[in-house]
């Protein structure tokens, strides 16, 4: 897990910093130690100085090149390729704003806050970095406010040494769980409200710049990419999902906390990572609360990777695996986490809105035990699906899904008035003001 | 060459009055809460003069009748 120096990798596209090998790469390892490693000087004794990259369009565009065969993809979920991205906006007509996406408003992930407390100027390169690569005027870093001073404090200390190309704003993110999505992430880093819009960021709007919305994970990576280069990023991971990504481990495991794992790692060994499990699972819950419902034994033996985990319908998604004990009630977790995404509707749209409510009063119901009937909530889930501005009618209803497959048999159970959860303890958070 | 053409809704627009699908039953439908649900599939020929009075006439003005990508 040290870094070591491998002098055998090849100069880097826009530095000459070699890469280090092994994980991890975006977290301190020392963050036992008890040192803060959220300093400017922690940080480039660790990872050297961001390279420039900026330049001629050919350069930039070479730049955005190796990225490319990098194989980067967006770490907030939705895994699109960050190249792409790049390349939209830095052919675009006019500046963009670079957004870092620090808001992480489910309340299943914390890899997000974990990584701006204790590695915010590797974001903070990264934003520099794709300000450069698309020549943007400006870069807004919307940071959860758990880890928002610790941000402010590292731009404080990067303005005093001048090493950001652009000024740097640091916004703390709106509350809630459809705050972190892209338009209204730039909708509320423009003093509007943190609603989707349904429009996509890169477009812009009426006196709005297109904006580069990045997910803050993405950034760290692809800082590290340019150090380090694209056959570097490519040594850990598969070869269809290069790289290293952070997960939050919760639930059943002995450390539940943020861990950064290779594509492809066993789903057992990467839970392994939090000292195990120590007890028989039920099910997991894969990838977030858009996520999917596996029953354990299915998915433990399968490599945490889209690949993989496809084998049940899954995929890492925003790097949740919350595992759930075989004494709890999958069926009232999952109802839990249904009226959670229901409640949190940014209550736009009408299917969204009544939609999610009767999906997630039926789950209630069901777990209640007063009975269900699948038929019904199968159609309603097709009925929300992409009705919506965003996609957060969409994400519920996959989750929903999911839950409906893997627990069916509780849900027969529970409609003879049966259940054989032994504890009630909530296992997933569902937000404030809930247990 | 004959135009094609898709009807879309806004949902942040839309409030779910329902007229759309009572001037145009043959294409819009409404889903249990009354909101338009409206096939992903090209206009048909026969129902694009409706369809253009419908998206003229949502109270909302949610609705607009696009030329079909391609």
């Amino acid at each position: 897990m040290t870094a070591i120096v491998d002098s055998t990798r090849a100069p880097s596209p826009a530095g000459r910093i070699l890469g280090p090998s092994g994980l991890p790469r975006l977290l301190p390892s020392d963050l036992a130690v008890g040192v803060d490693p959220a300093g400017l000087d922690r940080h480039l004794a660790r990872h050297g100085a961001r390279p420039c990259c900026a330049g001629d369009w050919r350069r930039r565009q070479r730049l955005i090149d190796e990225v490319d065969s990098a194989g980067l993809t967006g770490r907030g979920g939705a895994a699109f390729p960050t190249a792409r991205k790049l390349r939209t906006l830095a052919a675009g007509p006019c500046p963009p704003v670079v957004v870092a996406n620090g808001v992480e408003g489910e309340p299943a992930s914390v890899k997000d806050k974990v990584l701006l407390a204790s590695a915010p100027h590797l974001v903070l390169d990264g934003a520099a970095c794709a300000a450069e690569l698309t020549g943007a005027a400006e870069v807004v870093i919307v940071a959860h406010r758990a880890a928002c001073e610790t941000v402010r404090r590292a731009v404080a200390e990067r303005r005093q040494v001048g090493c950001d190309p652009v000024p740097v704003r640091v916004q703390a993110a709106a509350a809630g769980f459809t705050a972190g999505e892209a338009s209204a992430v730039v909708r509320w880093a423009h003093g509007g409200v943190p609603a989707p819009t349904g429009r996509p960021p890169r477009l812009g709007g009426p006196g709005r710049r297109p904006a580069l919305v990045q997910n803050v994970e993405t950034l760290t990576h692809l800082a590290l990419i340019m150090r380090h280069g694209a056959s570097w990023f490519r040594s850990a991971g598969t070869a269809a999902e290069p790289g290293s990504m952070l997960v939050t481990l919760l639930g059943a495991v002995a450390r539940p906390g943020v861990y950064e794992v290779e594509p492809g790692t066993l789903v057992r060994d990467v839970l392994g990572l939090a000292g195990g499990t120590g007890q028989p699972l039920g099910a997991l819950l894969i990838g977030g609360y858009f996520g999917t419902w596996a029953a354990a034994e299915a998915a433990l033996p399968l490599p945490f990777s889209a690949a993989g985990l496809a084998a049940v319908g899954a995929s890492p998604g925003a790097g949740v695996l919350a595992a759930l004990p075989a004494t709890a009630c999958g069926l009232a977790e999952a109802a839990r986490v249904t009226r959670y995404l229901a409640g949190s509707s940014a209550g736009q749209c009408g299917p969204c809105v009544f939609g999610l409510n009767a999906i997630a009063g039926a789950l209630d119901r069901a777990a209640a035990g007063g009975g269900c009937d699948p038929a019904t909530v199968r159609r309603w889930l097709r009925d929300v699906n992409g009705r919506g501005a965003c996609r957060h009618p969409d994400g519920t209803a996959h989750m929903v899904a999911s839950a409906l497959r893997v627990f069916r048999a509780e849900i027969d159970l529970h409609g003879r008035g049966w259940c054989r959860a032994t504890e009630t303890a909530w296992v997933l958070p569902a937000g404030q003001g809930q247990p | 060459m004959t135009e094609r053409t898709r009807l879309t809704v806004d949902p942040i627009a839309c409030d779910g009055r329902g007229l759309c699908a009572e001037l145009l039953p043959e294409f819009i439908g409404l889903d249990d809460w009354g909101f338009p649900v409206i096939p992903a599939r090209d206009v048909p020929a026969a129902l694009r003069a409706d369809a253009a009075a419908v998206a003229r006439l949502c109270p909302r003005l949610a609705l607009r009748l696009e030329r079909a990508e391609r």
